[in-house]
């Protein structure tokens, strides 16, 4: 039976490697080059003449530094928020650099699949949207985050708790839990269709149609590779506009 | 009918498996009823808009996605679950 061909394999077998070294494995490996090459690529720009017109790697790095001026900063925070763009490129760099191997062959794992990594990165923008709050607003951060202007009197308890979860304790959780899961369910998917293909070309069968229809979960693996390719630009896309949001919205809490 | 009969003779820990399984899969089921039905309302009424302004295409495009990220979110964690308790 077909069934008992198809087996789905433990969960630490999909998202681990062997370690390279002791608690280096092919994760960390990707987060290091990911890195890296966001790093080397900015450098080599930064060092061409400006004066003459971009072309190559500069080329690369000014459509990116543009994209996001435009496209998140001015979209979020307006003029004076110009000054977060170096943040939130190396941001977005370092989150799309990660994504991205979950369809290169060979690599075939999103570093961020792992709690870890947008853990830590929802924690620092955690830490930055509250800081920016202290420091444009002082004390007053507080208050304006747990009871907007304009509540009556009679539901501050009530409104206060509910903004204080949702500000600051949600706020890092759906971060982290909405970029991880996105990676991980791709690349499950990716996992389960190529499992399916693979079982059905060597399903040991007398039934002739069998085989060809491998042809089917095969187009739905190409399918969804390319699917991945723009999850992994929305997803580094998305998180990045909403730590913009957050800081806009922690340093000018009248919009 | 042979997967009932199957049921039937489960033990113990392997009962507790099979129940996790399934409760897994519609813990997941239910969580994404919501925001299917958010996603296809948000996602119409911002083409509709976009239809109507063409030039507001970009500043709707961007509400869009956080419109979207934000009722995602729900579906997400209902995966989360899924994996948690059913893998």
């Amino acid at each position: 039976m077909l069934a008992e061909a198809f087996k789905f394999p433990e969960i630490n077998a999909i998202l681990r490697w062997q370690d390279i070294f002791t608690s280096f494995n092919k994760i960390a490996l990707i987060a290091v080059a990911a890195a890296v090459i966001g790093i080397v690529v900015f450098l080599l720009a930064g060092n061409k003449d400006a004066k003459v017109a971009p072309k190559g790697v500069r080329n690369l790095a000014e459509t990116t530094v543009e994209f996001i001026e435009d496209g998140i900063v001015m979209q979020t925070m307006g003029k004076s928020g110009l000054g977060w763009t170096p943040f939130l490129l190396s941001l977005f760099i370092f989150i799309y650099l990660c994504n991205v191997p979950g369809i290169i062959p060979i690599l075939q794992m999103p570093a961020t699949a792992r709690m870890a990594i947008p853990m830590f990165l929802a924690l620092l923008v955690w830490v930055v949207y509250n800081g920016v709050g202290f420091k444009h607003q002082g004390i007053t951060y507080l208050t304006h985050t747990i009871w907007p202007p304009g509540v009556p009197v009679a539901l501050k308890p009530l409104v206060g708790v509910i903004e204080f979860i949702s500000n600051i304790i949600v706020r890092p959780f759906s971060l982290t839990v909405r970029l991880f899961a996105n990676m991980l369910a791709g690349h499950i998917l990716l996992v389960t269709f190529a499992l399916l293909t693979q079982s059905l070309i060597t399903a040991e069968t007398q039934q002739l149609l069998l085989k060809p229809m491998a042809i089917l979960p095969f187009f739905m693996l190409v399918f969804l590779t390319a699917f991945e390719v723009l999850v992994a630009f929305l997803q580094a896309y998305i998180f990045t506009i909403l730590t913009a949001v957050y800081i806009g919205g922690a340093a000018h809490p009248e919009h | 009918m042979e997967a009932f009969s199957m049921l039937a003779q489960l033990t113990g820990d392997e009962e507790k498996a099979a129940q996790a399984a399934s409760s897994a899969g519609f813990a997941y089921g239910l969580a994404a009823i919501g925001p299917g039905i958010g996603i296809g309302y948000l996602v119409g009424k911002s083409v509709e808009a976009m239809a109507r302004q063409p030039e507001a295409a970009g500043m709707v495009r961007t509400t869009m996605f956080l419109g979207i990220a934000f009722t995602e979110a729900l579906a997400l964690i209902g995966f989360v679950v899924f994996i948690l308790i059913g893998l």
